[in-house]
C-alpha cells in the first residue's frame, strides 16, 4: 500500500519540480551577474562618451582586446597552463601531506600533541614570509614554487581532516562496534565515509589557497604563468593585460572549484537533502 | 538463557553504577528494566550488550560469556543511529556484510516489508520521521537474527501514537523470531503491554529492587484486571525504591554532604 502511495508521490512531483527549478535557477544567475555587468557596461559607457580616458582602469572591450591578443599568439595558453600545472602539483603534495598528518593527529592522541602546537605556530607564518628560504634553499625554480603552494595547501587540509576524526561521532563508531567490524571495515564503512564531508570542504579550501599561493610562487621570478603576466602587465605599462590576467586566476580557480565539487558530489548525494533543507 | 551473575560496574571515576545484579531470562522472554533515571539501565544494557565489560560477576548467553560485541546480541539504541551515508536498506543490511549481495538486498526488502516500510529502502534516512528510523533501526539489529535483542529507551523520543504502533509491531516481530528481549523504559504502561517480567531498579548504586511478572495473557487489554493489577503493583514498587533511598541508609547519606562541604 505504502508502494502506491509512494509512486504517486513520484508522478506528482516529476512534471513541475524542474520546470520551477529551472526558472528559479535562471533568476539567480540573471541575480548574481547583474552587478558586474551593470559596473562593466556603466564603465564601458562612461569611457565612450569622453568622461574618462581609462587609460589605468581600461573598460570591457579593450581587456576583450588583450584577451584576444594574447589568445591569438598562443600566450594564454602558456601562462593558464603554466600556473595550472604548478597549482596542481603544489595542491597534490599539500593535500596529500596534509590528509595524512592530519589522519595521524586526529587518530592517535600522542601524535596530535606532538605535532600539533609545531604545526599550529607554523601556521601563523605569512605565506610571503618563506619566499627567501625557499628561493635559497631549492632555487629559482619549479621546486620552490611548488613548495610554497603546497605549504598553503597543506594547512586547511590538515586541520580539516584532523578536525574532521576528532569530530566522528563517537555513537555511530558504537554502532560499527556492535557489528564487530574489524579495525579495517571500521576505517572504510564508518570513518572514511564519515570524515568525507569535511575533507571535501578541507580540499576544496586548500585548492583556492593554492591558487592565492601561486600568485605569491610567480612574483618570486617566473616566466610564464598568470603571476608573470601580472608583473609583465605592470611593467609595460599595460592595465588591460593585468586585468586580463586577473579575470583568468577567477575562472580558473572557479572551473576548477567545479570540477573538484563535481568529482564529489557523487560521494555526498546523501548531503543534498539536509543542504537544501537548511 | 541470558544470566546475569552478581554483575557489578564501578565506572573509572568511582561511580558505582551497579552493585550484584542477579538475574536469569528465559528463551523468548520479554524484560523490561524501569527505574528513575541514574539507576544504572543503560550501564547494565553496554555490559550485555558487550559494549563495556562489567567490574565484577559475568554475563552468559547460553552458556557463552559476553565479553565484548556478541553476535547473538542486537542492540536498539536510544536514537536510531542510522548511518546516514547508507540508503533505509543499506542501513538494515549492515550487519549482512558477510552475505553475498542479492541475499542481502532480498533480507533488507523483507525487513522494510516487516517494519511497514517497503518502498522506503531507496531513501535516505533523513527523509524519514523519528518513529520510521527508530524501525529501521529494529530491523537492522533483527536481520542478522539475534537470541538477544537489547533496547535502551527505543521509543522515549517518540509520541504516545507512534509509540503505541511500534509496541505493536515489535510484539509482531518478537512473535515472528521470539528472540529474547530487554527493554529499557521509563514509561510503565510500555514495561506492562509488552513484557513478561518488569525489574524494577533502584539508583545508587543501581541495584534490582524488585522483579514484577505480568501475568496477562497477551495482546494485553489496558483496561483488563491484570494489566491494571501489574500497573498497580510496578508503580507501588517504584514508589517504594524511591522513597526508600533516604531512610536506608542515613548515616551514608550525611556523611557523603559532609564530604562535600
Ligand atoms: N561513562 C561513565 N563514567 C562515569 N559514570 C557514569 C558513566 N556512565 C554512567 N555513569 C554513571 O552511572 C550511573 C548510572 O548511569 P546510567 O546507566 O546511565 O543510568 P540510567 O540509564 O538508569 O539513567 C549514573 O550515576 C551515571 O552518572
Ligand atoms: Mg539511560
Amino acid at each position: 500500500m505504502s508502494d502506491i502511495i509512494l509512486d504517486q508521490d513520484k508522478n506528482n512531483a516529476a512534471p513541475s519540480a524542474p520546470r520551477s527549478s529551472v526558472a528559479r535557477r535562471i533568476f539567480h544567475y540573471a541575480l548574481a551577474f547583474s552587478v558586474p555587468l551593470a559596473l562593466a557596461l556603466g564603465w564601458e559607457f562612461a569611457v565612450r562618451a569622453g568622461w574618462s580616458n581609462g587609460r589605468l582602469m581600461p573598460p570591457p572591450s579593450r581587456i576583450l582586446d588583450a584577451f584576444a591578443d594574447l589568445t591569438a599568439s598562443g600566450e594564454l595558453k602558456i601562462h593558464i597552463l603554466a600556473t595550472l600545472a604548478r597549482v596542481l602539483a603544489g595542491f597534490a603534495l599539500g593535500a596529500v601531506t596534509g590528509a595524512v598528518i592530519g589522519a595521524l593527529a586526529g587518530v592517535s592522541d600522542i601524535a596530535r600533541r606532538t605535532l600539533d602546537p609545531s604545526l599550529q605556530a607554523l601556521r601563523s607564518v605569512p605565506s610571503i614570509a618563506w619566499v627567501p628560504l625557499f628561493l635559497l634553499w631549492l632555487g629559482i625554480f619549479e621546486a620552490s614554487k611548488i613548495a610554497l603552494i603546497a605549504v598553503g595547501v597543506f594547512f586547511p587540509v590538515y586541520l580539516g581532516v584532523s578536525g574532521a576524526i576528532e569530530g566522528i561521532d563517537r555513537k555511530l563508531v558504537e554502532v560499527g562496534r556492535v557489528f564487530r567490524l574489524t579495525p579495517f571495515q571500521m576505517t572504510t564503512r564508518i570513518l572514511l565515509p564519515a570524515i568525507l564531508p569535511a575533507t571535501i570542504i578541507a580540499l576544496r579550501a586548500g585548492l583556492g589557497l593554492g591558487f592565492m599561493f601561486v600568485v605569491a610562487a610567480e612574483f618570486m621570478g617566473a616566466s610564464e604563468g598568470l603571476g608573470y603576466l601580472l608583473v609583465d602587465g605592470q611593467q609595460m605599462g599595460r592595465p588591460d593585460r593585468i586585468l586580463a590576467a586577473i579575470i583568468a586566476f577567477a575562472a580558473l580557480g572557479k572551473i576548477c572549484d567545479g570540477i573538484l565539487v563535481v568529482l564529489t558530489r557523487p560521494l555526498l548525494r546523501w548531503q543534498d537533502l539536509a543542504r537544501s533543507q537548511l | 538463557m541470558l544470566t546475569l551473575s552478581s554483575v557489578s560496574k564501578t565506572y573509572a571515576d568511582g561511580t558505582e553504577a551497579l552493585r550484584d545484579i542477579r538475574l536469569d531470562i528465559d528463551q523468548g522472554e520479554i524484560v523490561a528494566l524501569v527505574g528513575g533515571s541514574g539507576c544504572g539501565k543503560t550501564t547494565l544494557m553496554r555490559l550485555i550488550s558487550g559494549l563495556d565489560t562489567a567490574s565484577s560477576g559475568s554475563i552468559a548467553v547460553d552458556g557463552e560469556t559476553i565479553a565484548a560485541p556478541h553476535p547473538a546480541v542486537g542492540v536498539v539504541f536510544q536514537e536510531p543511529r542510522l548511518l546516514p551515508w547508507l540508503s533505509v536498506a543499506d542501513n538494515i543490511a549492515f550487519g549482512l556484510h558477510h552475505l553475498p549481495k542479492a541475499e542481502r538486498i532480498a533480507t533488507a526488502q523483507d525487513a522494510l516489508t516487516r517494519v511497514g516500510l517497503a518502498g522506503y529502502g531507496d531513501r535516505w534516512p533523513r527523509e524519514l520521521s523519528g518513529g520510521q528510523q527508530q524501525r529501521v533501526s529494529i530491523a537492522r539489529a533483527l536481520v542478522p537474527k539475534p537470541k538477544v535483542l537489547l533496547l535502551d529507551e527505543p521509543f522515549s523520543a517518540l509520541d504516545a501514537f507512534t509509540r503505541a504502533a511500534l509496541h505493536e509491531q515489535l510484539l509482531g516481530l518478537w512473535d515472528a523470531i521470539r528472540p529474547t528481549i530487554v527493554i529499557v523504559t521509563h514509561d510503565v504502561d510500555e514495561a506492562i503491554r509488552l513484557a513478561d517480567r518488569v525489574v524494577v531498579m533502584r539508583p545508587k548504586p543501581g541495584r534490582i529492587f524488585e522483579v514484577v511478572s505480568v501475568a496477562a495473557p497477551r495482546p494485553r487489554d489496558p483496561l483488563g484486571l491484570p494489566y491494571e493489577k501489574a500497573k498497580r503493583r510496578v508503580l507501588h514498587a517504584l514508589d517504594r525504591s524511591l522513597q526508600n533511598e533516604p531512610t536506608t541508609k542515613p548515616a551514608a547519606a550525611s556523611g557523603d554532604a559532609a564530604l562535600w562541604w
